[in-house]
């Protein structure tokens, strides 16, 4: 992979030893039966193996991970692609709380004006626990829109809106608490939390709550109702960040991903109609209107070229700044909770809802990212980016550590700030500091990319 | 010398005629009525007073904009004697061609109204005005049954009367030489060949900065992308529409195309404009046409199943059905080869007292005609302001690529331009696709109709539009086509069938 070096620079990869002897075949397990299969096999020197063999790499999914991790042995050099503990992030009570905790931090640290930077996340109150606060809340802003969302599902399901206590008091009595207490498959029971002195959650495995009513939690959230719009439709960004260690943070954003349309006008008048304002292209798919060959996504350079010809440059900069910021900021209110194991890295799907003052908002963060395709469109990105994912992990140890870029990724974040510039050391407060990240700019299909292979050579056609 | 002086009072003539009628007008005479309050205007000196007054306000160089902007649109006054037909077609063969494929365009349409029994047009029952207005910012949810209807015609079909153009009065023998032309156009047009090209289109050249190149990443933004913004402020600045075709010709920028294009065109959003756009809004509600449905399903067939552009669906029908009621537009006819159809009120077929437009522009659309109009959503999003775009760019541009011409820009001679040009640069190429049955121009024949809309990358697109805007020409498109084809050159020698090469050319695109 073409890589752009820095000879002054700090390595990114924790090599070290025998892990990075080269290996003859690299054994590797999935479960999923989609794009990621494909690029897998496609790998030249990778091997799968099915069942109870022994494996160097593993694509695992939540509920294996929650099951077996902690009594796994994993040697050195294998990789795992998931984190113990990723539901500190990816649950959303659980990053509330730690974003909130971090937001104290900064601003006994650092002032209020740095704690503002958190301010990205939609106030938040956990159901039912935070019920009275709520409600506090709630009578301050009268006629304003809320969304209840259940902390573990995802694809949209579970979640409505609502204007009035009314519409959440029966709720709250057990009616429609119990309706939604009864869940689909999830694989287990979405696990009761303590909170150690630490700040991290532990969860139950599922034989310890086999005998305990399920409880869902909720999260009720101020629903954003100037979203921006584009053809007079909601849309919501998603956008990759892989990260290879919490301690160290070492993070990188990949250069593409797509704004999901809605496929109805936006209209706050009729709140109940959730395809309206659930972009999740899993919600979509169900709607009446919903036609496979119209396909509401965007690829994000396509949005940037957008906004581009519609706000200034400095307008459009600012924006994609402040959403670096959030992954930053989101990883960092992280970092001393989650379990930083070696063998782990993780590749997470962001939700960004931008408003029409061109603010954008953390949504949701999400450990497994969709990796079905949906278009021919879809499938190369999710191809590139699961290829580029595996040249970062970099099982083959072939990266010299050095690399500011590889494939789609750039290096966002290595224990501080990463400067775009090439050869300059990595100082922020210096002036002319940018950072080493270009969302929605070219991808890999630039020219004088050797090896970063357009999606024609990839030809899956 | 003096026939140049009487052509050139001729011309004045002709463009203040035209003026006159203009809210422009209006508008300067009321400065001028006004300024006459101002302490710097003196009687003995009026003229030149107002004169002064109206270069330092500004008023001048939008005067000067509007006169440019009608040198550009209309065709120079011929002779005296030459009747109109001439000034939208002087060739009487092509004039003759035209008139035949409208007579089949109207068979067409007359057939399918017959057979569904469908008025062309008809007054809309209170009740679904009302709807039709609570749904005008969402008709894309519609999802009326469109399987009956069919598009009037298809850019392959148009092609087909093309190649079928005979000029009588040329006989180029039975032996072939090497000046036989090998492609599908047979008609004798003068078209530009490449020293011309290059004299024609000299900012183009290699040693040119040009934005879509020299802006990329790799190039440091001092060589040429800074610079060229700042002038493209300049130009803004001073509101030159002149200045701004020049400058436009290296590309625009993205932030400020918008506002050069509505400058190159000479739009300038003023009420009455917002009022005529709402005005065509309420003839759309009122009344239902049945180029109505056309639209509509163009719109399903083609906009909303690209992925760029299936957002602006809405927006597109709010463009389309107002154009269709602008009689306004009917004035391009005066120098377009097309005439518009007419339709009699029932029952007096042949009267003239009850002949109307149909459709009231007079412009039947063609499946991919949305396509026009999808790129310009990405730069305007109030819908007047993207209709006046597009009716301009459309009574300017967009008429000659499926109108039968001689002019330069009309889509005959840019066939005729392309082939040529491939014959005569790449001949091995062109013989062997002329061999294998692929005659290029049977696939670069619908980007060039689209001005290659749906086939270009919206941001790519929009700067090959800056240059037709810079040029006023449209013959970059037949440079495009065939620089498109000298590129894949290579693999296109390997192709062994039509269906093969049309499947390379797709991933290029």
């Amino acid at each position: 992979p073409f890589s752009l070096q820095n000879q002054n620079y700090k390595c990114h990869g924790s090599s070290k030893g025998k892990e990075r002897e080269q290996r003859a075949s690299i054994r590797f397990k999935t479960t999923l039966m989609n794009t990621l299969t494909d690029v897998l096999r496609n790998r030249p020197g990778w091997v799968e193996v099915k069942d109870e063999g022994e494996w160097d790499f593993y694509w695992c999914d939540v509920s294996w991970l929650r099951e077996n991790f902690d009594h796994t042995y994993m040697d050195d050099h294998v990789r795992i692609n998931h984190f113990r503990n990723h539901y500190e992030l990816t649950r959303k009570n659980y990053m509330v709380k730690n974003l909130k905790r971090f937001r104290r931090q900064l601003e006994r640290e650092a002032g209020k004006l740095e704690a503002a930077k958190c301010d990205f996340f939609p106030k938040t109150f956990e159901m039912p626990c935070e019920y009275h606060l709520f409600v506090e809340e709630f009578r301050k802003h009268p006629g304003i829109t809320w969304i209840m969302k259940p902390v573990a599902r995802s694809q949209g399901k579970g979640i409505f809106l609502f204007r009035r206590l009314k519409d959440i008091m029966d709720w709250r009595k057990g009616t429609a608490g119990k309706k939604f207490a009864s869940l689909e498959a999830q694989p287990a029971r979405a696990p009761t939390a303590t909170v150690n002195p630490s700040g991290t959650h532990d969860t139950r495995s599922s034989d310890d709550q086999k005998d305990e009513l399920p409880v869902e939690n909720y999260v009720a959230q101020r629903y954003i109702e100037n979203p921006y719009l584009i053809g007079g439709r909601k849309f919501d960004l998603r956008v990759y960040v892989l990260v290879m260690s919490y301690l160290p943070l070492r993070a990188w954003l990949y250069r593409d991903g797509f704004a999901r349309f809605s496929n109805t006008r936006f209209t706050l008048t009729s709140i109940d109609d959730q395809y309206v304002h659930l972009t999740n292209v899993a919600v979509q798919k169900t709607s009446p209107d919903y036609h496979p060959k119209k396909g509401c996504k965007w690829m994000l350079q396509r949005f940037r070229q957008y906004l581009a010809s519609k706000h200034s440059p400095q307008a459009v900069e600012a924006l994609f700044s402040e959403i670096d910021n959030i992954f930053i900021k989101s990883l960092q209110s992280v970092q001393k909770v989650i379990i930083s194991d070696k063998h782990c890295f993780e590749l997470y799907g962001y939700d960004i809802l931008i408003d029409q003052d061109l603010k954008p908002w953390l949504l949701e963060v999400n450990a497994s990212p969709s990796l079905t395709a949906s278009s021919q469109e879809d499938y190369e990105l999710k191809t590139c980016l699961l290829e580029d994912t595996l040249h970062v992990v970099d099982m083959e140890a072939r990266l010299t550590g050095k690399e500011k870029r590889v494939g789609g990724f750039d290096l966002m974040w290595n224990d501080g700030p990463v400067s775009r510039e090439e050869g300059a050391p990595d100082l922020p407060g210096m002036g002319n500091f940018v950072t080493n990240t270009h969302l929605g700019m070219q991808g890999r299909w630039e020219v004088g990319v050797p090896g970063g292979a357009g999606g024609i050579q990839h030809s899956t056609v | 010398m003096l026939q140049e002086e009487s052509d050139l009072s001729l011309i004045i003539a002709q463009i203040v005629q035209k003026l006159k009628g203009s809210s422009l007008y209006a508008q300067l005479e009321r400065q001028a009525w006004a300024s006459l309050q101002r302490p710097e205007i003196r009687l003995e000196s009026l003229k030149e007073d107002i004169k002064e007054f109206f270069k330092i306000s500004g008023w001048e160089k939008k005067l000067q904009n509007a006169v440019y902007s009608e040198l550009n649109v209309y065709p120079l006054p011929s002779h005296p004697a030459a009747p109109p037909e001439h000034l939208k077609e002087p060739l009487v063969y092509m004039r003759k061609a035209q008139g035949s494929w409208e007579k089949r365009i109207l068979k067409s349409l007359n057939s399918m109204c017959t057979e569904l029994s469908i008025p062309l047009a008809r007054k809309r029952p209170v009740g679904q005005q009302k709807e039709l207005l609570n749904k005008w910012n969402e008709m894309g949810t519609d999802e009326p049954d469109l399987s009956l209807f069919r598009p009037v015609y298809a850019p392959k079909d148009f092609l087909e009367v093309l190649i079928n153009l005979r000029n009588p009065n040329y006989e180029n023998g039975d032996s072939l030489s090497f000046r036989t032309h090998l492609g599908l156009i047979q008609v004798p047009l003068k078209v530009k060949d490449i020293p011309e090209l290059k004299e024609c289109f000299v900012e183009l050249g290699l040693n040119t900065g040009q934005l879509g190149i020299d802006d990329s990443t790799q190039v440091p933004p001092e060589l040429f992308e800074n610079e060229h913004v700042r002038i493209g402020q300049k130009v803004l600045a001073e509101q030159d529409s002149a200045a701004a075709q020049q400058y436009i010709r290296q590309g625009s920028p993205t932030a400020l195309r918008a506002e050069l294009w509505a400058l190159i065109l000479n739009i300038s959003s003023q009420p009455e404009d917002i009022l005529y756009y709402e005005q065509l809004k309420t003839n759309v509600i009122q009344h239902d046409l049945l180029v109505d449905s056309l639209i509509y399903k163009d719109v399903k067939l083609t906009a909303s199943n690209d992925d760029y552009y299936f957002v602006f669906e809405d927006y597109l029908y709010q463009v389309l059905l107002c154009f269709s009621r602008d009689t306004s537009v009917l004035g391009h006819f005066a120098y377009n080869s097309a005439s518009p159809p007419k339709s009699y009120i029932r029952g007096k077929l042949g009267l003239e007292e009850y002949a109307v437009f149909y459709p009231p522009n007079g412009v039947i659309p063609f499946h991919g005609f949305s396509m026009y109009v999808a790129p310009l959503c990405f730069l305007y999003h109030e819908p007047y302001k993207l209709y006046q775009t597009f009716r301009e760019m459309y009574v300017r541009f967009f008429f000659r690529l499926h109108s039968i011409s001689s002019h330069p820009s009309g889509i005959v001679s840019l066939c005729l331009l392309f082939e040529t040009l491939l014959q005569t640069y790449l001949p091995q190429l062109f013989y062997h696709l002329r061999e294998i049955g692929a005659q290029p121009l049977r696939i670069s024949f619908k980007w060039m109709v689209r001005a290659f809309s749906g086939y270009l990358a919206t941001d790519q697109l929009l700067l090959l539009w800056d240059r037709i805007l810079g040029y006023n020409s449209l013959e970059i498109l037949a440079v495009l086509a065939a620089a498109v084809f000298a590129f894949r050159a290579v693999n296109l020698m390997e192709v062994t069938s039509l269906a093969a090469a049309e499947f390379l050319l797709i991933f290029l695109l």
